[in-house]
């Protein structure tokens, strides 16, 4: 047996001191939190009184609902909502982001300024006050509409964010607006792929759409694969613009009621703390499944360079 | 030979104008909504919704005066002031404990390193609420609702795993030799770490501290769940206060203080946008 010094003793302990206060927060913070939000997911729980064991009551509420309970069809609403915006919206995001990245990885003056307006939305986009300019502009009286009336003539414009069946575009609008990360994120990737494949496959004769599919398209996969990653990670948990543009109350007609809001309002405005919890480890299981299913995917489909 | 090479030039030229065009005119109804909100700020609320300019034909700044009255005791001077002591206070927090870890995982070689490591990255994926209620429900215990503990203490763990991994990033670039040399020169851990590491990552400091001034500045839930009473409110919280007690009547103001409130963000875009760019490119940090 290899005999091992104080010295290294002393080492690992010393290295350990660096990583306590990380450590520390990993267990009190994260860890055991988990833990404990698992359990509650059994139980009832309104934070004053000690949580009560429920089975999986919480759980069959959430879809099939029993004998004394009914199924909660606002929480299937409120999934249903937040996919179809998580889908419409990463994508979409996604699209913008390429389309401006590659209309700006050219050698043109003023690209560094120009890359730096694109990003204002982004920088901005997460505050209240944006999702305030939201809520007045696509309101019925709101500046979209008087742009609509005035100079496109339409002479009864939806009232968007007031109406149900719009409310949640103007939401998948904002998200989309915000596609200065994935472009930047993009712009750098663009100026990776080696210019010699251009010019080698031009000479063959190849054209830009070919190029697009055959060149930038598989040289960009692995970061198209992690920004849509992260981007569907972070939309899945959308919650400040879902509470202003609707006051709150994911309306109208549950038409805006996020999957986050809705966690947020069982747990602490109905303080039905169990169920949140509930909510919250299956969101937990979606998004590391969707993320799996990602990984699974993009085995076939990325194509990393011999570079990585 | 020269009549082709010209027109080729022609058209490169042509071809430079046309992306310049679509770059400005894209770019123009992108901020369109920011600039309107802008000089909506300065308009007579009795004309904001009937101007779609950019341009207001007589500035006033009563929205302003008006707005930062706030509601009833409380002026959005306190709610810059509280906003401000958690956004300084949680930036000290993460320039600290998040590059002591970074240095841990960055540098230091220890059983169990990349373990730790690797539950560290899964963290980063983790969607927050798993964590919100038992987490609500500790500080509840603690008796710190309605203080600003819930959101500054959690920085002092270096619960902020985008920025230990950018940092990470950063200091498995900085050359080996400087420490060793240290070593011989009798340093410790903690004084290379000190001395060494920290000066080199300074790039990547001055992006951890924008970032997390940004989301810090920015976040709303967080505020939404333990800052119960008004005096104690930050200035998304107070934004929001305004537009509920506030009618019809109040547009101006409440456009004024929403311009107030993104300042901070847009002036230290603006001095520092240089590191923006390289901590969203080395980590694809989400926006």
């Amino acid at each position: 047996m290899k005999h091992r010094s104080i010295h290294f003793f002393k080492d690992v302990f010393s290295s350990y001191a660096f990583l306590l206060p990380w450590l520390a927060g990993f267990f009190f913070l994260t860890l055991y939190p988990m833990g404990y939000s698992l359990y509650l997911s059994f139980t009832n729980f309104n934070v004053l009184q000690s949580p009560r064991w429920v089975g999986l009551r919480n759980y069959l509420i959430m879809f099939t609902g029993n004998a004394q309970f009914p199924r909660d069809e606002r929480f299937l609403n409120s999934l249903g909502v937040t996919f179809r915006y998580v889908f419409l919206s990463v994508p979409l995001k996604l699209l913008f982001a390429l389309a401006v990245a590659m209309l700006m990885n050219q050698k043109l003056r003023f690209i560094p300024f120009y890359r730096t307006l694109y990003y204002i939305p982004t920088l901005l986009g997460g505050s209240v006050a944006i999702a305030v300019l939201w809520r007045r502009i696509f309101s019925a009286d709101g500046l979209v509409n008087l742009l609509l009336r005035t100079f496109f003539g339409v002479p009864n414009p939806p009232s968007w964010i007031s109406d149900p069946r719009y409310a949640l575009y103007t939401l998948v609008a904002l998200a989309v607006w915000q596609f200065g990360s994935p472009m930047i994120i993009f712009l750098a990737g663009l100026k990776q792929i080696p210019q010699e494949y251009y010019e080698a496959s031009s000479v063959d004769g190849a054209g830009k759409i070919r190029q697009f599919f055959a060149i930038t398209l598989p040289g960009l996969s692995p970061i198209i694969f992690f920004n849509f990653v992260m981007q569907m990670i972070s939309a899945f948990q959308v919650f400040t613009q879902a509470f202003i543009i609707s006051g709150g109350s994911g309306g109208p007609l549950d038409s805006t009621m996020f999957y986050s809001l809705y966690l947020y309002l069982k747990g602490f405005a109905f303080a039905e703390m169990g169920y949140a919890s509930a909510m919250a480890w299956f969101l937990l299981v979606i998004i590391a499944a969707l993320t799996a299913l990602a990984f699974k995917i993009s085995g076939s489909l990325v194509t990393y360079g011999s570079g990585e | 030979m020269k009549m082709k090479r010209m027109r080729r030039r022609d058209i490169e030229l042509v071809q430079k104008i046309v992306t310049h065009f679509f770059i400005i005119t894209i770019g123009m109804g992108m901020l369109y909504p920011v600039a309107w909100l802008i000089s909506a700020s300065f308009k007579e609320t009795s004309i904001i919704f009937t101007d779609p300019s950019l341009l207001p034909k007589t500035i006033t700044f009563q929205n302003y005066i008006e707005g930062w009255k706030g509601i009833g005791i409380v002026n959005f001077g306190t709610f810059f002031k509280n906003s401000f002591l958690i956004s300084f206070l949680c930036v000290a927090a993460n320039l600290v404990f998040c590059s002591l870890t970074a240095y841990a995982f960055g540098r230091l070689k220890f059983p169990g390193r990349d373990f730790w490591f690797a539950l560290m990255m899964l963290t980063l994926m983790l969607p927050s609420h798993v964590t919100t209620i038992p987490r609500y429900v500790i500080f509840r215990t603690l008796g710190w609702v309605d203080t600003i503990l819930p959101l500054v203490v959690p920085r002092l763990f270096a619960t902020d795993a985008f920025f230990i991994f950018l940092l990470v990033q950063f200091v498995r670039t900085i050359p080996k030799d400087l420490d060793e040399s240290a070593v011989i020169d009798g340093c410790g851990k903690f004084s290379i770490y000190l001395r060494i590491i920290m000066p080199l990552m300074v790039p990547a400091l001055i992006t951890t501290m924008l970032f997390t001034f940004l989301w810090t500045w920015d976040d709303f839930f967080n505020h939404l769940l333990y800052l119960n009473s008004p005096q104690k409110y930050t200035v998304p919280m107070g934004l929001r206060l305004f537009l509920d007690a506030s009618g019809i009547s109040s547009w101006g103001p409440m456009f004024a203080m929403s311009v107030l409130s993104l300042v901070p963000c847009f002036v230290l875009f603006f001095s520092l946008q240089k590191y923006f760019i390289q901590g969203i490119t080395t980590t694809g940090l989400k926006g």
